[in-house]
C-alpha cells in the first residue's frame, strides 16, 4: 500500500513540475504564426503540387499572407484550384482578385501507332528520361511521345492517364489543374501548359517536330512539316509563328476560327472541345430561306 | 600477373574474328561525315556544296580546343550539308560526299616502309603534337576523346609514363589484336613519338593475357625501341578503363574527378591510337580509315575491316556476308559499352571500333525483378561504387544523394548490369544520375 502511495506521489510531483515548465517554456519561446496562414491553408487543395511555384500549400498560404500585407495577391495564383479558391482565399484576406485565365495541360502529340510507325524496339528501364538518352526512341521522330508514362507518374491529381490503344497519355481537362509537373517530367517537352480556353475550346498544333519538313513527314503521317500555310491563313490575327520547321498557336491571341485546322495539309493541327462540324451540304441547306 | 584491384567481371571473350587477317573494305558510294565524331566541340565544315575532294582535304575544321577536324576519307564531290543519322541515335550535321575514283592529297606518303624516329632527327615536341592536331586523331578505342589535348598536359602536371592501352577487354572485338600482329613495328613507332611529345622517356605496353600472340611479338619487336615494355595482364573488365589500366600497369590510382590520369602521371593512349599517330606524323596522313571489327555468332564471315570513315555500316556488313536472318540487335561498338543502332545507314565514325551482331535471343533483356540485396553489383564495381543505391537515388531524382555517393565517378563500364541476378536496369538508371548531376556541377560552376 505504502509502495504504491510513494509512487503516485513522486509521479504526480514530477507531472506537476514538468507541466510548470512546460507552460513556462511554451508561453516564453512561443512563435506566433499569423493565423490567417492556417485559414488560407485550410480553403487550398493540399495537393502540395508546387505548381504555384512555392513548397507546397503551406508555403504557398504564408506567401499569400504576406503578400497580402503588402496590399495585393497580384501574381499568387494556385492553378489547381482555380478562381474559386483564389476568390475564397482573396476573402480570407480581405482583399479581391481579378479574372484568373485557368490552365491546362495539352500533349503536343498525336503520334499513336497508326500514324507514326515504329522503326525500333525499345526494351530497356521503362522511363521516358532513360529512353530519351538512347537517342531516337522507338520511332523515327526524335521529338515525339516516348510512351514510358513518366508524366502520368508526376500528376498529383491522376489527370493523366496512358490510353493502351495509342500509347500517348491522355489529359483529363476537367481534373487537370494546369500545375505543370507533367511538363516538367517530359525530357522531349511535349506537354504545354495553355489557357483552357471558352468552354475549354482551343486550337492547338498536336506536333512538336523540330526536323526538316521531309524528315518529319517520313516519320509520321500527321507531323507538322512547316510548311506554314496556317501562317498565310491566319496573317490577320498573326496568332501562329514557325520557328524550327514548327507551327506554333499563341493562345491569346488566337480567335478560335478553326481556319488553320482546315488549311493543314497534314492534319497536325486540332480543335479541342468544338461543337461537331455539321456537313457542308447540310449547312448550305440550312442557310437558304424557306 | 597483374591487374587492376578492384571489382570487374568476366564476360565471355568470344573473339570470333581474331584469326582473320585485316583486309580492306570496298569504296561507299556516298561517304557521309558527321561533325560530331569526337567529344567536345563540333567541327564547323569548311567546304561547300559540289566542291571537288581528294582524299585527305579538309572538310571541317576544329570547333574548338576540345575538339578535332575531320577529313574527307574519298574522293568526290561534296552531295549536300544536311543531317544524318548518327550511331548516337540523333540527327546531326553531316557533310555527304559523292564517290567519284579514288584521288589522294599529294602531301600523303601512301608507302608500306617504315619510317623510324632516327630518320627525322629534326622533329621536336610541338611539331608532334600540332601534326597530331592537323590530321584529327581522337582516341580510337571508342571514347574519341581529341588526341592533342591529353598531349598538352595542364600547367602544374608533368607526365611521368606513356600506358598504349591495347587490352581490347570488349568481347568479340578483335581489331586492336590484328593491328598488333600486322604492324607491330609502326606502333612501337607512334609509342615512340607519344613518349617524345609528352617528355618521358618510359613507356608500356598493357596486353591482356588472351592475345599471347600479340603479347610475344609486341615483345620482341619492343626489344630495339628504348624504353617500351610490354606488360601482360590478366584477362579482366574493364581493363580498358584508363583508371583501370593505370591502376593494373604502375599501381596508381586516379582520384575522383575532376583529377584525370596525368595527375599521377600517366598519359593513357590506345594502341590504335598510337597507329594513327605514326602515320600522321611520319607519313603526313590524317585520320580518314580506321580498322573495325565486324562479328557476331551467326554472321557467316566474321572480319576485320579497313574500312574509310563514312561508309554506311549496312556496306560493311555486307562484306561479311549480309545480315542474318536471326539479327535481333546491331550494336556499334562492343557489347559491354556499345550503343543498339537505329539503321544501317548509320556512317562510320572515328570512333567505330566494332560492329557486332547479336542473335535475338541473345539481345533479350531478362525479366526485372526485386532487388535480393545481393551486392554483386557493389563487388563488381571497378570504380568502388554502390551501383544498387545509386541507380535507386536516381530513379527517385534524389540527386543531392547521388552526388554525394559519386555517381560522377560511374565509368559506364556496365559490369554492375551484367552481374545483377534480378536484370536490373543499373546502368540504365545511373547514366540518367550522371548526366543530371554532371549538369548540376556544371551550372554551379558557370554561377561562380
Amino acid at each position: 500500500m505504502n509502495v504504491i502511495l510513494i509512487a503516485v506521489i513522486v509521479l504526480g510531483i514530477i507531472g506537476l513540475a514538468s507541466a510548470v515548465v512546460l507552460y513556462v517554456i511554451s508561453s516564453k519561446f512561443a512563435v506566433k504564426e499569423d493565423p490567417r496562414i492556417g485559414q488560407v491553408s485550410s480553403v487550398l487543395p493540399q495537393a502540395n503540387c508546387g505548381g504555384c511555384g512555392f513548397p507546397g500549400c503551406s508555403g504557398f498560404a504564408a506567401a499569400c499572407v504576406k503578400a497580402a500585407d503588402e496590399g495585393s495577391l497580384e501574381g499568387k495564383h494556385c492553378p489547381v484550384g482555380g478562381q474559386p479558391v483564389m476568390e475564397q482565399v482573396a476573402d480570407i484576406l480581405g482583399l479581391s482578385v481579378g479574372e484568373i485565365t485557368p490552365m491546362v495541360a495539352v500533349v503536343r502529340c498525336n503520334g499513336n501507332c497508326e500514324n507514326r510507325p515504329r522503326t525500333a524496339e525499345y526494351d530497356g528501364a521503362a522511363s521516358c528520361r532513360v529512353q530519351n538518352m538512347t537517342g531516337m526512341g522507338e520511332t523515327a521522330c526524335a521529338y515525339g511521345c516516348l510512351g514510358c508514362g513518366d508524366c502520368v507518374s508526376k500528376c498529383h491529381l491522376g489527370a493523366i492517364t496512358m490510353d493502351p490503344d495509342t500509347g500517348l497519355p491522355v489529359v483529363d481537362e476537367e481534373l487537370c489543374g494546369g500545375c505543370g509537373g507533367c511538363a516538367k517530367a517530359c525530357p522531349r517537352g511535349i506537354i504545354e501548359v495553355m489557357p483552357k480556353g471558352p468552354k475549354g475550346r482551343k486550337v492547338v498544333v498536336l506536333c512538336n517536330n523540330k526536323d526538316k519538313g521531309a524528315i518529319a513527314n517520313k516519320a509520321c503521317k500527321v507531323a507538322c512539316i512547316g510548311c506554314g500555310k496556317c501562317v498565310k491563313t491566319c496573317d490577320k490575327f498573326e496568332a501562329i509563328t514557325i520557328e524550327n520547321n514548327l507551327a506554333h498557336i499563341d493562345q491569346d491571341k488566337c480567335k478560335k476560327c478553326r481556319k488553320c485546322e482546315e488549311a493543314c495539309p497534314k492534319g497536325a493541327i486540332v480543335a479541342f472541345n468544338f461543337p461537331p462540324r455539321k456537313p457542308k451540304a447540310e449547312a448550305e441547306e440550312t442557310q437558304k430561306p424557306e | 600477373m597483374k591487374t587492376f584491384k578492384i571489382g570487374g567481371v568476366h564476360p565471355a571473350e568470344n573473339k570470333l574474328s581474331a584469326t582473320s587477317p585485316i583486309r580492306p573494305a570496298a569504296l561507299p558510294k556516298q561517304a557521309v561525315f558527321s561533325m560530331f565524331q569526337h567529344i567536345g566541340a563540333p567541327a564547323k565544315p569548311v567546304v561547300d556544296k559540289g566542291q571537288e575532294v581528294k582524299v585527305g582535304t579538309l572538310l571541317a575544321e576544329a570547333g574548338g580546343f576540345v575538339s578535332a577536324p575531320i577529313h574527307s576519307s574519298v574522293s568526290g564531290k561534296v552531295a549536300k550539308i544536311d543531317t544524318a543519322l548518327d550511331a548516337s541515335g540523333m540527327r546531326r550535321t553531316a557533310i555527304y560526299v559523292d564517290v567519284e575514283g579514288d584521288e589522294w592529297e599529294e602531301s600523303i606518303d601512301r608507302s608500306t616502309k617504315l619510317v623510324k624516329l632516327e630518320d627525322k632527327p629534326n622533329l621536336d615536341a610541338k611539331t608532334i603534337v600540332e601534326k597530331i592536331k592537323q590530321a584529327g586523331i581522337v582516341g580510337m578505342g571508342g571514347a574519341t576523346f581529341p588526341c592533342h589535348v591529353k598531349l598538352s598536359p595542364p600547367p602544374g602536371c608533368k607526365a611521368e609514363c606513356v600506358i598504349i592501352n591495347a587490352v581490347e577487354c570488349e568481347p568479340y572485338l578483335t581489331a586492336d589484336h590484328r593491328l598488333m600482329l600486322e604492324h607491330p613495328e609502326e606502333i612501337l613507332v607512334g609509342v615512340s613519338l607519344i613518349m617524345k611529345a609528352v617528355g618521358v622517356d618510359k613507356g608500356y605496353v598493357g596486353i591482356e593475357n588472351n592475345k599471347p600472340d600479340a603479347i610475344r611479338v609486341m615483345t620482341e619487336k619492343a626489344a630495339s625501341y628504348k624504353g617500351i615494355e610490354v606488360v601482360p595482364l590478366k584477362v579482366k573488365y574493364p581493363q580498358g578503363g584508363e583508371k583501370q589500366l593505370i591502376d593494373a600497369v604502375i599501381s596508381r590510382q586516379v582520384p575522383a574527378p575532376p583529377a584525370i590520369p596525368i595527375n599521377v602521371g600517366a598519359v593513357v593512349q590506345n594502341v590504335g591510337t598510337a597507329f594513327a599517330i605514326y602515320e600522321a606524323v611520319m607519313k603526313d596522313k590524317p585520320l580518314v580509315e580506321r580498322i573495325i571489327t565486324v562479328t557476331g555468332k551467326s554472321l557467316s564471315k566474321p572480319s576485320n575491316l579497313l574500312a574509310r570513315l563514312g561508309t554506311p555500316f549496312g556496306q560493311l556488313i555486307d562484306e561479311c556476308g549480309g545480315v542474318p536472318a536471326d539479327t535481333g540487335k546491331i550494336i556499334g561498338g562492343g557489347p559491354m559499352m556499345g550503343k543498339a543502332l537505329l539503321s544501317l545507314e548509320v556512317p562510320m565514325t572515328k570512333g567505330s571500333s566494332g560492329l557486332l551482331l547479336m542473335t535475338d535471343k541473345e539481345s533479350r533483356r531478362g525479366k526485372v525483378s526485386p532487388c535480393i540485396r545481393c551486392a554483386k553489383c557493389v563487388s563488381a564495381c571497378p570504380m568502388g561504387l554502390e551501383p544498387y543505391l545509386l541507380s535507386k537515388l536516381s530513379a527517385n531524382e534524389d540527386w543531392e544523394a547521388a552526388e554525394k555517393n559519386d555517381v560522377v565517378s560511374c565509368i559506364e563500364c556496365g559490369s554492375c548490369q551484367f552481374t545483377c541476378p534480378s536484370n536490373r536496369p543499373l546502368l540504365d538508371m545511373i547514366r540518367v544520375g550522371k548526366t543530371t548531376v554532371m549538369g548540376i556541377i556544371r551550372g554551379r560552376a558557370q554561377k561562380k
